[in-house]
């Protein structure tokens, strides 16, 4: 049986700060699917992610990135946004004097408003977050705290999970999520993500390490050196990777 | 140029004190011809005087300003609700180009031998309360356009609030400029005077109703005795056209609190001129101010925090929004005199540019003749973060709601200051109002 392809992604080739990051990038995501992409420092894996999330400054040169069979290059990041793309962010930004509740609230309403939900109002919008907060063992205090601000690396993270459950994506890009977690928190982040695991949501676990994917086990695992991916299998891969390191990677196919 | 404007003040003089001034107290009288022979000398400052170095008064020196025509029966109720604070409970006094209009006022009744009203009708009485406090810390000796004003001011708020007398309710003085066919030029003066231990909370709110050439130069003295606490907002949003040369002046006794909230949103050319005096040990002083300039706007602020005797506590925070080709000075001075030990004084001045053109000249200062001392000071010039921008939107916010998140963030860190909520509420709004005009569409 094999579901509907909601990312496609041909040849892709970017550039962010003038550099040639992503060269020729094949991906192919099916509804229900959890991929990892692993890989060494500088191969292309944020550049990924934020081409997909629409970051300004990455450009694509050349390839072609289909959504639900839509153009994703076309659209603004907002826009992917509401049609249920969501980066967590490997640094999630801080920013002052904005309520990490009001924040959520706007979020939560333009998505829901583009899905043709009605609005949520301050207390069904403060109950919903109530249940989301539990599922990352938030305390409701973060929620009167400016984003981000102050927070702890683990909070923060745990802040990008709870968005990515209020927001209900379709596609979630986690890069990077186990980065900065101790032990606790990583248990924490990943029943969290996983609790958001369903037959039509997908998620690509971009990672360095293998530790993430005992917790968030994937469907695929793909292995991205020199801007292309180079090597793809199922979830023994990663345990191949953690045992040899990727310098065979980066003696072959990393070169370029 | 100057000896021209000198002269059309001057010639001005010679009528104003035959007609308007003719029923002067000689107290004021000897203070007005103190005020013009002081004018006559040396005309408006020239950007040679260091403290004009990054503001040009030049076009203003040219402009035979003429002193505005009573307007006030041209106006209707409806007009200064759509441009007040309708909404929270204020005693409001309005002034329509420098003349009080009883009819747009509202009063409340204030209790406790509370004296409040306009400086016209006091100036007659035989026991006038201003004699002595009008001109003695806007003293015409002192500059060019403090000069003008006592020379030529003819209306304005005085308050004065008896020792242990708290006024809950903020009083709020509208000073509206209705601009003429010509150029015109109205004198707002405000003076509190604050008794030992008492509190008030005072908004001078300059407007204009219409476009039109208009300079607005205002002057408030506010004298704090022991104790006392005044919380002061003074916030420009007049016209495009408009000039404003402001001058506020401030006296604190022992272990009193003076707290300002500047706010510049309107004016071609705005230049705010604060000088507070801790002039008792243990005074607190505490200056905010906020500015939004965009087109070719013009707004200088320039401080000085006067630290006199001992233990005196100052904290300064100016921040600013800066589009087009607009250009933003501030320039902020801190004094500590020798025995003002145990001071404690910071200052802040943070920018934003939206533009490649905007431009800003931020110049904080200390001078320190005191050893044991903590001062501070910093600035800094910023654009609107984008990676905060692409994280809102990352988040399915829209780009102009993620611009106007950011920036009203960054406003309220000054609003956030503002005692009274109602105020604040409403100052918020203004301000995510003018900062939305800048530029709606983006990057």
């Amino acid at each position: 049986m094999s579901s509907e392809i909601l990312l496609q992604v041909e040849g892709l080739c970017a550039r962010a700060a003038g550099n040639e990051i992503l060269r020729g990038l094949d991906l192919t995501v099916r509804a229900g699917e959890v991929h990892a992409v692993m890989g060494p420092n500088g191969s292309g894996k944020s550049t990924l992610a934020n081409v997909l999330a629409g970051r300004p400054g990455v450009e694509v040169t050349a390839g072609k990135v289909l959504y639900r069979g839509r153009n994703l290059v076309e659209m603004a990041p907002e826009e992917r946004a509401r049609e249920g793309i969501f980066l967590a962010f490997q640094y999630p930004v801080e920013i002052p004097g904005v309520t990490n509740l009001y924040f959520l609230k706007a979020a939560a309403n333009a998505v829901r408003k583009h899905r043709g939900l009605e609005e949520l109002d301050a207390m069904d919008f403060l109950s919903l977050a109530r249940r989301k907060m539990k599922l990352v063992e938030m305390d409701e205090k973060m929620m009167s705290r400016a984003i981000n601000e102050g927070f702890s690396g683990g909070e923060k993270k745990r802040n990008e999970v709870l968005q990515m459950a209020i927001l209900e994506p379709v596609l979630s890009i986690l890069d990077e999520t186990d980065s900065g977690l101790d032990i606790d928190a990583l248990g924490i982040v990943s029943r969290g993500v996983n609790s958001l695991r369903s037959a039509e949501r997908s998620m690509i676990v971009i990672t360095h390490y293998q530790r993430l994917l005992d917790h968030i086990v994937p469907d695929r695992v793909h292995v991205l050196a020199g801007g292309r991916i180079v090597r793809s299998g199922g979830k023994e891969l990663a345990l191949e990777l953690e045992e040899q390191g990727y310098a065979w990677i980066e003696g072959g196919a990393g070169a370029a | 140029m100057t000896r021209d404007a000198r002269e059309h003040y001057v010639a001005g003089f010679g009528q104003f004190a035959e007609r308007e001034a003719a029923g002067d107290p000689p107290w004021l009288h000897a203070l007005r011809k103190q005020a013009i022979a002081r004018f006559a000398e040396t005309g408006f400052p020239t950007r040679d005087d260091e403290a004009w170095r990054y503001t040009n008064l030049g076009p203003i020196a040219r402009t035979p300003f003429e002193i505005a025509a009573p307007a006030s029966a041209v106006i209707g109720r409806a007009d200064l609700e759509r441009l007040s604070f309708p909404v929270f409970a204020c005693s409001v006094f309005v002034f329509v180009n420098g003349r009080f209009a009883p009819s747009l006022s509202a009063p409340r009744a204030l209790a406790g031998g509370i004296q409040i009203g306009n400086l016209a009708a006091a100036l007659p009485s035989p026991l006038c309360p201003l004699e002595g406090h009008l001109g003695s810390l806007a003293r015409p000796d002192e500059g060019a356009l403090v000069a003008l004003n006592t020379a030529f001011f003819t209306d304005g708020v005085m308050l004065h609030v008896p020792a242990g007398v708290e006024i809950e309710t903020p009083i709020h003085v509208v000073y509206l400029s209705v601009p003429g066919e010509r150029a015109t030029i109205s004198y707002p003066r405000t003076l509190v005077v604050a008794g030992r231990g008492s509190r008030a909370t005072v908004v001078e709110d300059f407007v204009s109703l219409g476009g039109g050439v208009a300079f607005t130069n205002a002057v408030c003295e506010i004298a704090l005795a022991e104790g006392s606490a005044v919380e002061h907002v003074s916030l420009q949003r007049e016209h495009e056209d408009a000039a404003h040369l402001g001058a506020i002046r401030v006296r604190q006794a022992r272990d009193s609190r003076y707290k300002a909230h500047g706010i510049s949103l309107g004016g071609r050319l705005t230049r705010n001129d604060v000088l507070a005096i801790l002039d008792g040990p243990g005074a607190d002083c505490e200056l905010n101010g906020f500015y939004v300039a965009s087109d070719a706007q013009h707004v200088d602020n320039h401080t000085t925090i006067d630290h006199a005797r001992p233990q005196g506590t100052s904290r300064e925070f100016y921040k600013g929004v800066l589009d087009d080709r607009a250009r933003g000075v501030f320039s902020g001075k801190v004094i500590v005199r020798p025995g003002a030990q145990k001071t404690s004084a910071q200052q802040t001045n943070k920018n934003l540019l939206l533009s490649a053109d905007a431009e800003i000249d931020s110049k904080p200062q200390l001078e320190i003749f005191a050893d044991d001392v903590r001062c501070s000071h910093g600035s800094s010039i910023g654009q609107l973060d984008e990676d905060a921008l692409f994280y809102l939107r990352a988040r399915g916010i829209d780009l102009a709601t993620a611009r106007s998140l950011l920036m009203r963030a960054f406003s309220a860190e000054i609003t956030a200051r503002i005692g009274i909520g109602a105020l604040r509420e409403r100052i918020d709004e203004l301000l995510l109002a003018r900062m939305l005009r800048t530029r709606a569409e983006a990057a």
